[in-house]
């Protein structure tokens, strides 16, 4: 078991080592100035110089790279090209934003997704089923920004016109300030950011949950006098699951895509903002810092998933 | 022993086959079940609608009197500067520069197809080729391809491509190309499964036994057997890229305006919607047409093809 | 078949010690495999120049490693193949390409032996596509008279396999082996998934084509009635080695091995008289996994004729007791008339304790 553990942890580190490095050396293929970004455009050749010097832009890629990965090691991400700000910092004071956001909304898409898949497969065919398709079928055609237009329109704007503040469409409260007011703010949020994914895990749990339950060793459970539910969820829920984790996977991925529309959308002071800011001023520092973040989630994501496997599956286990 | 005579085992084959009825492979048979799918028929005719539409635009344009660039100060806002709403002269309003947003959305549907099928039609080409020779040769390539695929798939995908956006430029080119670039990997799990499981079969080692070398074997006796399962990733990866679009456009770093998008569309529309409806609605309902309309396609293949897939099997319906 | 003299005694497939090891691996790193299924573990046999060589066994006995090696659709762990005359044992694929034009294969599993999205006249002509042989219209003509002479309607050109009965797949996958003219074709149990009224179809095809067309054949099966019928001579297999080979006749009437004679006592007999009468050799025991086998004398554990030197000793397959050179055992202790096996037990003389069981 650890020996996995560790094959995973090293895969895993490999993965960020080359993410971080294809993100600085995409940064010095492509054509860049952040000396002038912040210098502005009416600087003297003299102060770009000197800008860049401060900035240790103008010494060779190569020792640029050695102290980044030196400075790395220390745990010193840096400082910010345009603000000046320690990078840690900067992503340690929105991390929880952005946290809270990407977490709760997981957690969502799976009670509705999984939720909704199961009960589809339980009456194939019916009102239930037949319903459920065609909104899923609707929800996966959105982009996401599409789903928070529209949430913050109907959910938003309209009740706002009769009177009712129910649903805020902006701004973060923080949870040790306030839970109430956290959980109202996010509220948007997390529909925007689950609604689609929830349409993805409800039609593929529908699908697995069909073949589950027509296998012979659910119909043996069924003679055996067990009750439905029991059948349902204990012994035929575990199998079908399988799939759901292989997208979680996948899916934890290609979340911090969603994080950035929404964030967008609704304002919240998150990471999803800082990227889309550092990367329009070309702040590398950051963006590096944001990616190796984003990576490192998504290893650790990663291995969660496989210990997920090995939870619900027993022949997964390795020996 | 009885020698049987060469045409009796004709005979007998006649006799159990009509012999009127002419040879109908695997494909006769699933195009005919798509034909009578009557959501088949209808996804298909909107995507042929928009995609008409798409192709007509300058015709459009020309046959309502405005340009998708033009802007109408006097007529297309209001007094406060505000877009107008679907009126006789701009059939379904106007966006707040004053430009007639049916024309708009007709040129932004050029933009969303043309990427979408093309960046589609890359990272289908890209994945099969990569897949089938992963799964294929197998060893140090498939090691070393499997677990690039698998890098692909886990890099935080917007994110690279908003820094790939921005540091190369917003251009057509770069959106096809990192939208293709992000979705190959998908397809080519899937043909590298397939290829590992098709591999195993006896007809493959019949092929060998002949003396059929690698190429033919991948692209005779491997690639046929693909095609089904690719048609329909590929079909529903076209709105997944439409979508991708439209979101990099909403951020500004799509197309370059003033070229008209839908993602743009939608996002000029953000600060207008509480008094212009009409603005974020018609761009988003173009949107949710099209990517519904090939995701309904994409479920209506996979039905044709392989008519027992996701159902409950027979007898256990309620 | 039977009854034909067995060819001309020019050797066309010699295979010489041939060993064939699938590796089973534990470690993470690939390479590092601790087990092997011995599959094949050292067979040597030769085939005659227009005879039919039946190769028996049961179900795991590797008789069909064996056809894969010979056919050199496998590489092998050791061993060498000669095939008329030359040595094919190493050569890549790319080498080989040229004498699979002489040696071909027909596969046990009509459905699938041919690929589902292929036209039946695209898979026969294959060979010809692959050689260069023909193309166009020259090609799809001796396509159809390959269709007519297995006994297929050549207007099915373009039907897809799933058109076709089982017994007809299996005339594609002849027409298939027959298209470049080949003097050798390896049957691997051709008739065993299909119905018993189209056995004697098939089987009754593939003489009149030997006899046509100068056919040699290697033909297996786990069937022994099959292979009675359409073999000279008979090899049987026991966990990757050869129990016995010798002419059909003397196998069937005189059998020396205590394996090949428990066999032969079970296959059914249509005369329910003589059915009741025949005593059976009941063996007991499964067949030992190939991973691990038995020491010396694969088959000891279940013999009722071992002993000691049965586990120390594997036995080389020579003529025994007066045997001719046609008839090799590979047996310390072969059966002498007499000896009566359905009274024995398993193991033998051996203590328990003695026998080697995996």
């Amino acid at each position: 078991m650890l020996r996995f553990l560790a094959r995973r942890l090293f895969f895993g580190l490999l993965v960020l080592w080359t993410v971080s490095g294809a993100v600085f050396v995409l940064f010095f293929v492509a054509p860049h100035d952040p000396a002038r970004l912040i210098a502005g455009r009416l600087a003297t050749p003299q102060t770009l110089a000197l800008v860049n010097h401060r900035l240790g832009l103008d010494r060779p890629l190569p020792e640029q790279y050695a102290s980044f990965m030196g400075r790395l090691l220390h745990g010193d991400l840096g400082y910010s090209y345009y603000s000046s700000a320690p990078v840690r910092e900067l992503l340690a004071s929105r991390l929880p934003v952005t946290a809270s956001l990407a977490l709760g909304a997981a957690a969502l898409w799976l009670l509705v997704g999984v939720g909704v898949g199961v009960a589809a497969a339980r009456r194939p065919r019916s009102l239930v089923d037949r319903g459920g398709t065609v909104l899923v079928l609707a929800g996966l055609s959105m982009p996401t920004f599409l789903v928070g237009l529209l949430l913050i329109y109907f959910l938003f704007f309209r009740l706002h016109l009769l009177g009712f503040d129910l649903f805020p469409a902006g701004g973060y409260v923080p949870l040790t300030q306030d839970p109430a007011g956290w959980a109202q703010h996010l509220l948007l949020p997390w529909a925007t950011l689950a609604l689609v994914t929830a349409a993805t895990y409800s039609r593929l749990t529908r699908g697995s949950m069909l073949e589950v339950l027509g296998e012979d060793y659910i119909r043996t459970a069924r003679s055996k006098g067990l009750s439905e539910s029991r059948v349902v969820y204990r012994h035929g829920l575990r199998s079908a699951l399988t799939p759901v984790v292989t997208q979680l996977g996948v899916d934890l991925g290609t979340l911090l895509g969603g994080v950035i529309v929404t964030e967008q959308v609704f304002g919240l002071p998150g990471l999803g903002q800082l990227a889309w800011q550092s990367v329009t001023t070309q702040d590398l520092p950051v963006i590096m810092g944001i990616v190796l973040v984003a990576s490192a989630f998504i290893v650790v994501a990663n291995l969660l998933v496989d210990l997920g496997y090995a939870l619900l599956d027993p022949r997964v286990r390795p020996a | 022993m009885t020698l049987t005579a060469p045409g009796q085992a004709a005979a007998d084959a006649a006799a159990v086959l009509p012999g009127a009825v002419r040879g109908r492979g695997p494909w006769r048979l699933a195009w005919e079940r798509l034909r009578r799918d009557p959501v088949a028929i209808a996804s298909a005719a909107t995507i042929l609608l928009i995609a008409a539409a798409a192709v007509a635009a300058p015709a459009i344009a020309h046959a309502v009197g405005h340009g998708p660039d033009d802007q109408y100060h006097d007529i297309g806002l209001t007094t406060a500067g505000l877009p107008v709403g679907p009126s006789r002269q701009f059939l379904l309003g106007t966006d707040n520069l004053g430009r007639d947003l049916l024309v708009r959305i007709v040129y932004g549907a050029r933009i969303s197809l043309l990427v979408g099928v093309v960046a589609t039609l890359l990272a289908t080409v890209a994945g099969v080729v990569v897949g089938l020779l992963a799964g294929y040769l197998g060893g140090l390539v498939d090691l070393v391809l499997a677990r690039f695929m698998d890098m692909v798939l886990s890099f935080p995908y917007l994110l690279l491509a908003i820094a790939l956006v921005s540091v190369f430029g917003p251009s057509l080119t770069i959106t096809v190309l990192v939208i293709a670039f992000f979705s190959w990997a998908a397809i080519g799990r899937v043909v590298r499964g397939q290829t590992l499981s098709i591999r195993e079969k006896e007809y493959v080692e019949a092929s060998w036994s002949v003396g059929s070398g690698a190429p033919r074997v991948m692209f005779v006796e491997i690639l046929p057997n693909l095609l089904a399962p690719v048609l329909v990733l590929a079909t529903l990866l076209v709105p997944t890229a439409i979508v991708f679009e439209a979101t990099l456009s909403f951020l500004g770093l799509g197309v370059v305006p003033p070229t008209p998008t839908w993602g743009g569309m939608l996002s000029d529309s953000l600060n207008f919607y509480q008094v212009a409806w009409w603005f974020p609605l018609f761009p988003g309902l173009a949107l949710l047409a099209t990517t519904l309309a090939f995701n309904l396609l994409g479920d209506s293949v996979r039905d044709a093809l392989d008519p027992t897939a996701g159902r409950a099997v027979a007898g256990k319906d309620r | 078949m039977a009854q034909r003299a067995s060819g001309s005694g020019e050797v066309l497939l010699r295979l010489e010690n041939v060993v064939k090891h699938f590796p089973v691996g534990h470690g993470i790193f690939p390479g590092r495999d601790t087990d092997a299924v011995r599959a094949v573990d050292g067979v040597s046999l030769e085939v005659h120049r227009g005879e039919t060589l039946g190769l028996v066994g049961e179900t795991g006995c590797g008789k069909s490693t064996l056809a894969r090696c010979a056919t050199r659709l496998h590489t092998l762990t050791a061993g060498r193949v000669i095939f008329d005359g030359h040595d094919i044992s190493t050569l890549s694929r790319r080498q080989l390409r040229p004498y699979r034009r002489e040696l071909q294969m027909i596969f046990q599993d009509p459905y699938g032996s041919l690929n589902p999205h292929r036209r039946v006249g695209s898979i026969i002509g294959d060979p010809l596509a692959v050689h260069g042989i023909a193309e166009g219209a020259a090609r799809k003509r001796q396509v159809q008279e390959l269709m007519e002479l297995v006994g297929l309607n050549p207007e099915h050109y373009n039907r897809f396999p799933a058109e076709f009965s089982g017994g007809q797949r299996q005339r594609v996958g002849v027409a298939r082996a027959l298209a470049l003219r080949p003097k050798l074709i390896v049957c691997d149990e051709p008739v065993s998934a299909l119905d018993v009224s189209i056995r004697a179809q098939i089987i009754n095809l593939l003489a009149d084509l030997q006899q046509e067309l100068d056919l040699t054949y290697v033909f297996i099966s786990h069937d022994l009635s099959v292979v009675r019928q359409v073999s000279d001579r008979v090899a049987v297999m026991y966990l990757g080695r050869l129990a016995e080979l010798a002419p059909a006749a003397e196998l069937y009437r005189r059998p020396r091995h205590p394996y090949v004679a428990a066999l032969l006592s079970a296959v059914p007999v249509p005369d329910p008289d003589l059915a009741e009468r025949r005593e059976r050799i009941i063996l007991a025991g499964d067949v030992p996994s190939p991973i691990n086998p038995p020491a010396g004398c694969r088959f000891h554990p279940r013999c009722p004729k071992a002993r000691q030197r049965c586990v120390d000793e594997q036995p080389p397959l020579v003529p025994r007791g007066g045997d001719g050179a046609d008839h090799p055992t590979a047996c310390h202790f072969p059966l002498e008339p007499g000896d009566d096996l359905a009274h024995a037990h398993a193991g033998g003389d051996l203590p328990r304790m003695a026998r080697s069981n995996p």
